[in-house]
């Protein structure tokens, strides 16, 4: 490893000390009490500051060597650890985590790494490690990495202060050399004062501040002191997020099934007022049946899943009639399907369309022909994700203004009233219904890929297996190669999927297929089981990709190499 | 080429569309049956133009055709190329042939239509239309114009001078524009409230504050005729479902059918409504054990009500127009311009009680007389036209006002004179106190003349007016059985048409008793972070579960989002966070 050296001025030099070294220098001291030695190395900057002080004047004459530099700082970081007091390791690490409430310990540490961290400033070159630094923090028990841990987190702020005023170092390294021998009764002192101020984290803070001040800007006049001050106190506030993950809880994430099962045990809480309140609802049906008639579309809103709502809907008042019923939360509901859904099951009609509009068309006029036809249209989730899109709305706004459709719908996001402008609007000639019903979501959230759920990815897993299981062993060669070369590319973000002409390459070396028209056979099928996606680049070329995510693809390719 | 201009105002967008459509079934009626609709969003590029308008012209020319060789046609047009020389010869071959094939209802259509009759193009929203097709299509038809009479109808939404500034010159000179004006939708709406609401042959009635949420949907909301003729409709489904009496709300010979055979129960509902209570008091006491005990007498009295109920809306309508007349001409219009404005003062309390009615009236008796005359002359044909049959003596008596006019107009010359000396005494030369003591003595004997015969005559009539509006022009809300005609839950129409799903969110979490009740049940579980890492395994697991389950109904109603930062941290995004 090697260390680029050298701050740029005359006054000091700068010799690399490998890590090892340093590792090595405070290794030794494993056994002692951190918390104290840290305590002590606070009230050592607290008498670096008087020292300052007295010497800020005549610094610029001080030129020390190199090596007394060093020793002296080894000293000083030796002696405290010399009079150690019990505090218990543990409380060592309330300090670090939060970033700000840990500038005490940073302080401490910083004074405890100069004199190997001082000399070799390349800290400040890969930041990335002080980054890191605090989740090593949170895992790590023992001494030994405490030990480490204190030196990877060497703040870069004293480091900056180090590399600003070089004259200061040298007066610090002067001071310090002495300070081991000065009075030890000053040292207590402080080192009760501090001790004080220990246990609540947040009080640190404030406390800091002074010292570090005074030790980098006492010769510049008041006024720039108050502004550093200013900055420094507002700089620090700057994000708060808490430490406090997941991850901390130690608690396994839980998958789909347990959540759902977990959830069913814990009693609905108020089950007798909401069941009262939905019953009030439900008195609405003949009205809205009326209103549905008479041209109007219905939209419920408000809190709490409406699925149940318009499932009692549909099975009291909608036996006799025909009816779709739209899951929209489910997360590969298109706009296609629906109106397919609509054109075959519903007019009975075999064939394809060009686009959604001409399928629209074609259903227009099939209820313009025929006036007997009517379809109630019942959409659960409206505004879901699939549904969302300007086309897709335009369309079902178009198909609801159809004086035989039907058309009743729930909304549950805040902005979805913002899908529609007002051409929209008066397609979907909607009555607002408030019908907040308090009942959990469970059926919208538990396709939602939420946050907190574990991916099982289960369910694409085994539609996966099933449809290779009926496939020849070289179409299932030919698969597992694509699956290979997915997830060999899946941390290069703009990996937009295997080039055909490769993908033929690559199968013709495992002698998977023979020809181009073989391979491309296979591929339709693959397609129609959805298993690939293909899409057109921008050169023209095919690509092809698995649209599922890397873990499962992961999971599979094992499950596959288990069988064979 | 002819172009039209149908000018637009505002951005209303959904009547647009009806007003297009009207116009162009106006248009297929009337004078030609090749007809295309285009809007900006079908036309990107002058292929699809092309494509989209020949689909519309060829399915046009289906529709009048007779449906046999429907498949024929379908075929080629898939296979016509979309150009300027196949829309000719299409025009050619359709309109050669109409005489020969086909009978009886292709005879009558092109009786109707020229010989050749023109196809129109409506370039809805010409605004959003990209300036190069619009130019190319102008220039490439202008050039086959001898061929195929093509006439263009732009829809313009801001002012008349974009076409101007859409079109070079040179593209501009091959039109022949000229620049009609649609009726702004505020006269729209004006017209149907006139049709609608202020005629007594429609039973139904909206209630004051229905009327005022409908109305402000529409100034501060849409500007949508469509939507207020929505929330009407809403209104009559709303009145005939949740009043049990409304079904006396029909015309008045059907009402007195109706209320002959009501049932008991009808009968009961019709005691419980608050105006029939307070007319019940006001009777004497036998006939109030009549009218709550016999149900016969309450049909009887019912249908009297009834019909006293239809008089006072006939006089009132004619009452209120006739008002209208006055107050619209009055300087900063105290009462409002329109008649709608009028009408909701009218209908929410005594208008003769407001200040802006007394304001009017001192406004009215300042008048000028030719003003006053032709205020009474409409007046006049508004009473004369009017189905009301108390008005015969009113018409007389401002005929009267009218001739007592013209007499003072005869006698207002010799008056002139009088005012001219004085005038004339006025610009004689004199000095400064005598011109002052002029001036006090003039004003002091203005000030005690007895008021001349026309402002007496103008009190007179506005005092006319005012006994009128006071006679006729109770709120409707103090008559007996209003109930019936009336709709008055304004809140059900603001919760159906105008809803707020943010604010049924809001008030469906923002319950802290809920908030309470739901910490008190997780205490248990918050406990342990604040204590050691290890106590925090001991999280319930359906505490756990119940939590991740609210975090992800969170993210369902968009108040949260992954932040892809950090690990399982989140965004908030709504009310003032991001």
């Amino acid at each position: 490893m090697s260390r680029p050296g050298g701050q740029g001025r005359d006054a000091l030099e700068v010799k690399f000390v490998p890590d090892e070294e340093v590792l090595k220098h405070i290794a030794e001291y494993t056994g002692m009490k951190v918390q104290k030695n840290k305590t002590q190395l606070v009230g050592s900057v607290k008498r670096f500051v008087k020292k300052l002080e007295n010497i800020s004047d005549d610094e610029a004459q001080e030129i020390l060597e190199e090596k007394n530099y060093v020793a002296a700082l080894g000293l000083c970081t030796q002696d405290p650890m010399g009079n150690g007091s019990s505090v218990s390791g543990g409380e060592v690490y309330s300090f670090q985590t939060p970033k700000r409430s840990s500038k005490m310990a940073e302080l401490a540490s910083e004074l405890a790494q100069t004199p190997g961290q001082s000399v070799a400033p390349d800290h400040s070159k890969c930041p990335d490690k002080t980054a890191k630094a605090p989740q090593n923090n949170s895992k790590s028990c023992d001494a030994m990495n405490k030990k480490k841990e204190i030196v990877s987190t060497t703040p870069y702020r004293l480091r900056k202060r180090l590399t600003a005023p070089d004259p200061y170092l040298e007066s610090e390294s002067e001071y310090s050399a002495s300070c081991s021998e000065e009075d030890e009764e000053d040292q207590k002192e402080v080192s009760t004062v501090l001790s004080g101020q220990e246990t609540p984290a947040k009080t640190k803070a404030a406390s800091t501040p002074p010292p570090r001040n005074t030790l980098a800007k006492k010769n510049k006049n008041k006024m720039g002191n108050l502004v550093e001050e200013y900055f420094e106190a507002h700089s620090s506030s700057k994000v708060l997020t808490s430490d406090r993950t997941l991850q901390k809880l130690r608690k396994r994430r839980l998958n789909q099934q347990t959540l759902h099962d977990l959830l069913k045990k814990a009693p609905l809480a108020y089950a007798a007022e909401i069941k009262e309140l939905n019953q009030q609802h439900e008195r609405l049906f003949s009205k809205w049946m009326l209103q549905l008639h008479l041209g109007f579309n219905i939209v419920l809103y408000g809190l709490g899943s409406k699925r149940d709502l318009l499932e009692k809907f549909r099975t009291s008042v909608l036996q006799e009639s025909v009816h779709l019923v739209v899951n929209g939360y489910f997360p590969s509901i298109t706009l296609r399907s629906i109106l397919n859904s609509i054109t075959e099951d519903v007019l009975n009609h075999i064939g394809t369309f060009r686009s959604p509009p001409d399928q629209l068309e074609f259903i227009i006029k099939k209820f313009k022909e025929d006036s007997s036809l009517e379809l109630y249209v019942l959409i659960h989730n409206l505004d879901s994700q699939m549904l969302r899109g300007e086309r897709s709305q335009q369309i079902l706004a178009q198909l609801s203004s159809l004086p035989s459709i039907y058309l009743i719908a729930s909304i549950d996001h805040i902005n979805a009233p913002l899908l529609w402008d007002q051409a929209k609007l008066s397609l979907y000639n909607w009555l607002w219904y408030e019908t907040t019903t308090f009942s959990p979501y469970v059926e919208e959230t538990s396709y939602e890929n939420s946050l907190l759920v574990q991916q099982s990815g289960s369910l694409a897993l085994s539609s996966l297996t099933h449809v290779l299981r009926s496939l020849t062993l070289n179409a299932r060669g030919i698969f597992r190669l694509l699956a290979q070369y997915q997830l060999k590319n899946k941390d290069n973000p703009s990996y937009a999927g295997l080039s055909f002409q490769d993908f033929y390459q690559q199968c013709r070396e495992a002698f998977l297929v023979n020809s181009d028209l073989t391979l491309r056979a296979q591929l339709t099928e693959f397609r129609d089981h959805k298993l690939i996606r293909t899409k057109r680049g921008a050169d023209g070329v095919e690509y092809l990709l698995i649209p599922v995510d890397d873990s499962t693809l992961a999971d599979f390719l094992e499950k596959e190499d288990e069988d064979i | 080429m002819a172009s039209d201009q149908i000018r637009n105002k505002g951005v209303n967008v959904t009547d647009h569309d009806l007003t297009f459509r009207s116009l162009s079934e106006v248009l297929q009626n009337n004078i030609t049956p090749y007809i295309a609709l285009l809007e900006a969003k079908d036309c990107p590029g002058i292929k699809n133009l092309m494509q989209k308008l020949m689909g519309q012209l060829m399915n046009c020319y289906i529709d009048v055709d007779s449906s046999e060789d429907e498949d024929y046609v379908q075929v080629s047009h898939n296979r016509i190329r979309c150009s300027m020389t196949s829309l000719i010869n299409w025009y050619e071959h359709v309109t050669k042939k109409p005489d020969s094939e086909t009978p009886s209802k292709k005879r009558t259509s092109s009786s109707r239509h020229w010989q050749s009759p023109p196809v129109v193009v409506v370039f809805k929203d010409m605004e959003s239309f990209s300036t190069k097709v619009l130019q190319d299509f102008i220039v490439i038809s202008s050039q086959h114009i001898h061929e195929l009479p093509l006439v263009l109808i732009f829809g313009i939404a801001t002012s008349p001078m974009i076409i101007h500034s859409l079109l070079p010159h040179f593209v501009s000179s091959l039109l022949c524009i000229e620049l009609f004006q649609s009726l702004s939708c505020k006269d729209h709406l004006s017209t149907i409230i006139d049709k609608l609401l202020l005629r007594a042959s429609f039973p139904f009635k909206l209630g004051e504050k229905v009327l005022q949420v409908l109305i402000n949907i529409f100034l501060y909301h849409d500007f949508s005729v469509q939507n207020f003729i929505k929330g009407f409709q809403l209104c009559i489904v709303e009145h005939f479902c949740s009043q049990p009496v409304s079904v006396l709300c029909c015309q008045l010979v059907d009402a007195k059918k109706r209320a002959d055979s009501l049932s008991h129960d009808q009968c009961e509902n019709i005691r419980k409504l608050p105006s029939f209570r307070r007319y019940v008091e006001s009777q004497v006491s036998e006939k109030q054990i009549a009218l709550l005990t016999v149900d016969t007498y309450l049909k009887e009295i019912t249908q009297k009500l009834l019909e006293d109920l239809h008089v006072y809306h006939e006089n009132y309508l004619s009452v209120l127009r006739c008002l209208h007349v006055f107050t619209s001409f009055l300087p900063k219009y105290p009462l409002g311009k329109q008649i709608r404005e009028l009408y909701c003062a009218c209908l929410e309390n005594q208008v003769w009680e407001t200040e802006e009615y007394e304001s009017s009236l001192q406004l009215a008796r300042m008048l000028n007389k030719s003003d006053l005359v032709t205020m009474l002359q409409q007046c006049v044909e508004i009473f004369v036209s009017s189905s009301g049959k108390e008005f015969d003596n009113t018409v007389e008596k401002l005929k009267e006002f009218l001739t007592q006019f013209q007499k003072l107009e005869e006698e207002a010359f010799q008056e002139q004179d009088v005012s001219v000396s004085s005038q004339k005494e006025l610009q004689k030369k004199t000095d400064l106190y005598h011109l002052q003591k002029t001036l006090l003595e003039l004003k002091e004997s203005r000030r005690s003349k007895k008021l001349t015969k026309f402002e007496m005559l103008r009190f007179e009539v506005v005092d006319y007016i005012d006994s009128l509006v006071r006679n006729y022009l109770v709120p409707a809300n103090h008559k007996t059985l209003h109930e019936i005609m009336y709709f008055n839950t304004a809140s059900v129409l603001r919760e159906h048409l105008n809803a707020a799903p943010r604010i049924a969110l809001h008030t469906a979490l923002n319950n802290p008793y809920r908030y309470l009740k739901a910490f008190s049940t997780v205490v248990m579980g918050a406990e342990g972070p604040n204590a050691d890492a290890a106590s925090s395994d001991q999280v319930d697991d359906i505490i756990h579960a119940r939590f991740i389950r609210a975090v992800s109904e969170l993210e369902l109603l968009g108040f949260i989002k992954p932040s892809k930062q950090k690990t399982d941290h989140v965004a908030r995004l709504t009310w003032g966070g991001c």
